[in-house]
């Protein structure tokens, strides 16, 4: 996989210094070989330090990567005998919410994603991973089945912001995201949100009001998209790396301010580096938090979910 | 009895602020930044802050609002000395300027006079309680932060533990971005209330006024069992500038207005300013029948007080008396 991001234009060399060693085979001359084990010693030296180090702009670079893994992808690493499930019932089947049942180690879940495209094509259809009214709508139906026959619910959260276009306001844009929030918080069973990427706004809280939420390690989740922040507070996009690091996007510290239950870990150099270790990972982060759901009487899960999101906030008094 | 005289009008023209009709205290003329008519200040004040010519509704403050809606000395403030403390350490540094966001909090107490975007307690209307939380756009465009989403949140609570109806007035720009993600999951909290208020089936009505955007829409702004717009205001989740740059188009005349957002089926109806409080009294009638005599049991106070008496105080079930 190749590392094509600006900051990681010291790690495009050294691969391709490994690439054009290792093409030689066999023919490798000794001193050759060394060359080759200490380039890709230093590919690994350099690619902890730099990913240790991201700053909040250039996670959110890997967070929107576009080889990194999408629902579907986690999907089928994850998840047997996925049955997807289309509509909302009222209007269309929105396409960048992908949502329907599966195995998830033997017990059925309901599964509601956000999902992107890889190139322009898929992403035309997915329309960039930003639903319209009737993606939350179908969300909120296949919630409401998911209470019915017990299932527990995962989202996969992953979208710049919900798509913001003048039909989406005729169809109620903010009432479907508003219902979503209204009947996450009471639903009857078990619920894990991850944001695997980009949580943008709105969009990405309409699935994401859930007993845990967890990120992966290089995922990103704001109130806008640092571009919409940057240009409404500093009236200029190129202010976008500032207004990420002022509002701490990066799942690190979001953690640290416990805004966020659990990080994830990603491969070196990010998800989109090792696809199946990243889909491993998320499961078992996925299913450890299902068991210690699961013991919990549904009554007390819903007075947590509840306070968990009662106790969000800071303020002070004045005299 | 509410007390305004630390309250310039108010009521900023959409269209840019050099308009700006909200003219200082004395001024003896308004402008109708709609129609361009110009208002005798009395005359306009007497007509509620609606142009006589156009029917403009020019913004309220949070206070004006709730003169305008509740029974005159039954509004009991809750939280008012809450503030918001800039949990980010938000700072907008460009090569020109640095805006700390404590600082920007600082000024906006002062200039605006109140404590945060949001007023909130309980009041009755025609003698039917209520509780309430009304939101005031001078505040940082009444963006929704830790503080808005809390005094919010506390309302509906109150609502629940005093068994009464809610009353939400919204006026918002969204979600206030200098308390990052602190202000999105605000929106969380909110309608998780409201799912609690109506588990325990109690009605909240939601008053869109002028603007009503982004995360506040998203969020209790259209969670209304009844949801009433004053006319012409500007109710939509993204954003005309936002929807107008995505789909590089220009909006219709009256997209994302109320008459909008009324034909699209988003809300239940339009009220002009001066029918809200007969309107909410109706409502209040229909949907908490029993509420009378839940005024006498559970505000008794309310009711029987004095306007600003100093006896208020130690009657008021340990919450803060209006200002």
């Amino acid at each position: 996989m190749a590392y094509d991001l600006e900051f990681e234009k010291p790690l495009a060399e050294l691969e391709r210094k490994i690439t054009s060693l290792q093409r030689k085979g066999d023919h490798l001359k000794p001193n050759e070989h060394r060359q080759l084990q200490e380039a890709e010693r230093e590919l690994r030296h350099r690619t902890e330090e730099i990913y240790r180090n991201l700053t909040a702009w250039e996670t959110v670079q890997v967070a929107r990567h576009k080889d990194r893994p999408h629902a579907l992808d986690y999907i089928h690493l994850m998840c047997e005998d996925f049955f997807e499930l289309h509509g909302d019932r009222a209007f269309n089947d929105d396409h960048a919410i992908v949502a329907g049942t599966a195995k998830l180690d033997g017990e059925t879940v309901m599964l509601v994603c956000h999902q992107k495209g890889r190139d322009i094509k898929e992403n035309q259809f997915r329309n960039f991973g930003m639903p319209h009214p009737e993606g939350y709508r179908k969300a909120g139906r296949l919630m409401l089945q998911a209470e019915k026959f017990g299932f527990p619910i995962i989202c996969l959260i992953d979208t710049p912001a919900a798509f913001p276009g003048l039909e989406d306001e005729e169809r109620g844009q903010a009432e479907a995201i508003a219902s979503n929030l209204y009947l996450m918080a009471r639903l009857r069973v078990p619920s894990i949100g991850v944001v695997t990427g980009e949580g943008g706004s709105g969009g990405a809280l309409a699935i994401s009001v859930t007993d845990r939420l967890l990120m992966l390690e290089y995922a990103v989740y704001s109130v806008a998209p640092p571009e919409s922040a940057a240009s409404i507070l500093w009236r200029d996009k190129v202010y976008a790396p500032q207004a990420a690091e002022a509002m701490r996007v990066s799942a690190r510290e979001l953690k640290e301010i416990h805004l966020v239950d659990e990080l994830i870990p990603e491969p070196l150099g990010g998800a989109h580096h090792n696809h199946q270790l990243t889909a491993d990972n998320l499961k078992a982060a996925l299913l450890k938090n299902l068991a210690e759901l699961k013991k919990i009487p549904i009554d007390d899960l819903l007075e947590m979910r509840y306070q968990k999101y009662r106790l969000i906030g800071e303020y002070g008094r004045v005299s | 009895m509410v007390k305004e005289a630390a309250i310039p009008p108010t009521g900023q023209s959409s269209t840019g602020k050099d308009e700006r009709p909200g003219a200082p205290a004395g001024n003896l003329v308004v402008k109708c930044p709609k129609c361009r008519e110009i208002l005798l200040a009395r005359e306009w004040e007497k007509n509620l802050k609606v142009c006589s010519r156009c029917n403009f509704h020019f913004k309220l403050s949070a206070f004006e609002r709730i003169e305008l809606l509740v029974d005159p000395g039954s509004f009991v403030e809750t939280d008012g000395d809450m503030v918001s403390v800039d949990p980010l350490k938000f700072v907008t540094r460009t090569k020109d300027e640095v805006q700390f966001y404590a600082k920007k909090l600082e000024e906006e107490r002062q200039k605006v006079g109140l404590n945060e975007a949001v007023v909130s307690g309980y009041a009755t209307i025609e003698a039917l309680p209520l509780a309430l939380a009304v939101m005031d756009f001078r505040f940082i465009g009444g963006s929704m932060g830790s503080v808005v989403g809390e005094k919010i949140t506390r309302a509906i609570e109150l609502g629940i533990e005093k068994n009464i109806a809610v009353l939400i007035c919204s006026a918002s720009g969204g979600a206030r971005m200098q308390e990052g993600l602190y202000s999105l999951m605000q929106m969380a909290k909110a309608s998780a209330a409201l799912a609690k208020l109506g588990e325990a089936k109690l009605p909240y009505f939601s008053l869109l006024t002028d603007p009503t955007t982004g995360g506040v829409t998203a969020s209790f702004a259209m969670l209304g069992d009844v949801t009433i717009a004053e006319p012409g205001a500007l109710i939509c989740f993204a954003g005309p500038r936002v929807i107008e740059q995505n789909m590089h188009m220009k909006l219709p005349e009256g997209a994302v207005t109320s008459e909008f957002v009324l034909q699209h089926g988003m809300i239940d109806a339009i009220v002009h300013r001066r029918d809200l409080r007969s309107t909410f009294a109706r409502l209040l009638r229909l949907y908490t029948p029993n509420a009378a005599r839940q005024a006498e049991n559970l505000l008794p106070t309310t009711i029987k007080m004095e306007p600003n008496s100093a006896d208020r105080r130690g009657e008021s079930d340990g919450l803060r008396p209006g200002i």
